[in-house]
């Protein structure tokens, strides 16, 4: 079977993010990394493909974002993907949950995987929703927040937590899954994968590449709107204790309980 | 097009979710400002009088669609993009929690629908809804309005507070043809309570454990010092899912909602979902040895430093001074 991962690149964690006021869209300047949640997609799929529960001929990395997002296939092969696909337009900026969802269901469906994964989330707009979208625009049966899959007679088992406690459920392929990060610890590329990342396939596509409707997709095609952008409510800042001397540390923590008649 | 339409989650007896039924206390009162009336959609064989019930938190009409199952967010996708359409509802809301996250993502996709969530009010402006999202882990609220109709709001946990007012919903039986996909995912078991039985909710005092901790033998540390508090013990998901301690003890989105008198996080991070369910407690006391820790941007005393040198030396002081 085919195995599509969707990725994403995001601001690295260590960056300030911020909405440029200007525009309403992320400031993606700064350093920039793969999602983290993606590679634990990643990393799944590469474990069914080891597995051999389910022969895998290939894995392949797929990402809709601008010209820098090549960086983050390039890290998806070294951590194991076969080859990848970038959709990038100048159309696509500025796409919400709406439109990135219907974008990337059209450039995975030409490449008709019987897998895709992704991360249950992204860092920067922790929008939790892409997987569900693509899924129905697919007509694929989905999950999310998976952190255990296991391949049996060419369906998947999958665990989740949801309101009530675990659910197990059992998915027919072709399906979506977007995995928590409980699911495994991903690897780490080893030197040789990450200096021979570059030399593996990559396709470049454009919306009409794809059949991607241009009236449904970027700031145009969306459905949603930022109208405003404002502070959260003022929070008096709490008291902050370095640890230095934990002595110190923990008689400062007791006064601060007694205080309180915490003790 | 007008009016709401709420989904209304059951777990296994058919007790309604308190954040659906919040939602419903919402819808009722945004659709007095927008026109138009509450619904409510639930799914499964409940009553006639328990879906009538909804009424009670501000429902006027419930939508029952027997046949489709409960659990799983596809089916239900059918169902309520069904009623939608006939019915020419405007919005679709969800309370906090985990399927409607994919319910609603479902409909932006089935609908061609603008999305929000983690929405933490909603808002009327030239009669239409607004949601108010808070983004980038909380450090600003955007204002996102819809371009067009239907929209989806899928909210925060306890975003809504339920309201009583009395009253019975009209119950309308609605027939879903599922679609080829929405069969292809069964529940092989729902709800499983992983771990021990604890009660967390009536201690005054908790210990919140995380990943810091180490491992679940960490959590010999956070019972030692619960205990000598006269405390329990409570979890985040990261620490349950990586079975280190029960579910029943998780805080959160999908666990536990609390507010003790204190709170005391050893080793959590301090993400919005846990941070959901434990943000209303009197005293928030955190060690992270990362000093950019979340927990610290809504913690009363927040401590950096290992806790494997803090806690062990914390609980030594406490019962030295209660003993004294
Ligand atoms: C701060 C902020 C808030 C936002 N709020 C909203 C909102 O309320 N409503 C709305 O409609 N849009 C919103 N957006 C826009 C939305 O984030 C983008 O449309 C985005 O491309 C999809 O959302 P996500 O990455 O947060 O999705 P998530 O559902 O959190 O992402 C899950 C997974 O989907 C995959 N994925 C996501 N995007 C891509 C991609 N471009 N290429 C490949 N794989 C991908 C990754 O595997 C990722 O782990 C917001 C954006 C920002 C920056
Ligand atoms: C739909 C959904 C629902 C969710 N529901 C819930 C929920 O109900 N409850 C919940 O809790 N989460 C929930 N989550 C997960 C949540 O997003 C976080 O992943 C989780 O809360 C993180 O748990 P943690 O703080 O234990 O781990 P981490 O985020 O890994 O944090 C560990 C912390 O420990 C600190 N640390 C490490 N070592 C030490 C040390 N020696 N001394 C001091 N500090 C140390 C680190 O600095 C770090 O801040 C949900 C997520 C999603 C997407």
């Amino acid at each position: 079977m085919k195995i599509c991962v969707l990725v994403k690149e995001v601001p690295d964690a260590a960056v300030q993010k911020r909405i440029d006021p200007n525009t309403m869209r992320l400031d993606r300047g700064g350093e920039k990394n793969l999602n983290p949640f993606d590679t634990h997609a990643l990393e799944a799929a590469m474990q069914i493909k080891e597995g051999g529960a389910i022969p895998v001929e290939e894995v392949v990395a797929v990402t809709m974002g601008p010209g820098s997002a090549v960086r983050a296939l390039h890290k998806a092969v070294a951590l194991g993907a076969d080859r990848s696909v970038h959709l990038s337009d100048d159309a696509l900026a500025g796409s919400d949950v709406c439109a990135t969802g219907y974008s990337l269901a059209k450039v995975l469906e030409s490449e008709s995987p019987d897998l895709v994964l992704l991360g249950q989330q992204s860092d920067d707009g922790e929008c939790y929703t892409i997987g569900a979208v693509v899924a129905d625009h697919l007509r694929m049966p989905s999950l999310t927040q998976v952190i255990k899959i296991d391949v049996n007679d060419g369906k998947l088992r999958c665990e989740r937590q949801a309101e009530y406690g675990y659910d197990t459920v059992e998915v027919e392929l072709p399906a979506v899954i977007s995995v928590g990060d409980a699911i495994n610890e991903p690897r780490y590329p080893s030197l040789k994968a990450i200096m021979g990342a570059k030399k593996k396939p990559l396709d470049t596509k454009a919306t009409g590449d794809v059949g991607i409707d241009g009236g449904m997709v970027g700031e145009a095609g969306s459905k949603t709107a930022v109208l405003a952008l404002n502070p959260p409510p003022a929070k008096e800042a709490g008291e902050i204790i370095e640890d230095e001397d934990t002595n110190e540390t923990v008689e400062k923590i007791v006064a601060w309980l007694d205080e309180r008649k915490l003790i | 097009m007008a009016g709401i339409l709420v989904y209304a989650l059951h777990d296994d007896e058919g007790n309604f979710n308190k954040n659906s039924l919040g939602a419903i206390s919402e819808a009722a009162k945004l659709s007095g400002e927008i026109g138009g009336d509450a619904a409510a959609l639930v799914v499964g064989d409940i009553a006639d009088d328990a879906c009538a019930s909804l009424g009670n938190y501000g429902a006027a009409k419930v939508y029952r669609a027997k046949s489709v199952p409960e659990g799983l967010a596809q089916p239900i996708v059918d169902a309520m993009a069904k009623v939608i359409q006939d019915e020419g509802i405007s919005y679709a809301l969800f309370g906090g929690g985990l399927l409607g996250f994919e319910i609603g993502a479902g409909l932006t996709a089935r609908l061609n629908a603008g999305v929000t969530m983690e929405v933490t009010e909603v808002k009327v402006q030239d009669g239409k809804l607004v949601s108010e999202r808070p983004i980038l882990q909380d450090s600003q609220i955007a204002d996102v309005g819809y371009v067009s109709e239907p929209g989806i709001i899928i909210s925060r946990l306890n975003a809504f507070d339920t309201k009583e007012t009395g009253g019975t919903a009209e119950v309308i039986d609605v027939e879903v043809e599922l679609s080829p996909w929405s069969t292809k995912a069964t529940m092989v078991q729902r709800g499983e309570q992983r771990g021990a039985d604890v009660n967390i909710e009536d201690a005054d005092i908790l210990v919140g454990g995380g990943r810091g901790l180490g491992a679940a033998e960490g959590f010999k540390l956070a019972e030692e010092l619960a205990e000598s508090m006269g405390g329990a013990v409570a979890a985040t998901r990261a620490v349950v899912d990586a079975g280190w301690y029960p579910y029943a003890a998780q805080i959160g989105q999908t666990g536990k909602t609390v507010a003790p008198k204190l709170y005391l996080a050893a080793g959590v991070s301090g993400a919005i979902q846990h941070k959901v369910g434990m943000q209303n407690s009197e005293n928030i006391l955190a060690i992270n040895k990362d000093p950019n820790a979340p927990i610290f941007e809504f913690s009363d005393l927040g401590v950096v430093g290992d806790l494997h040198k803090i806690v062990p030396k914390l609980t030594e002081a406490i019962k030295a001074k209660k003993g004294g």
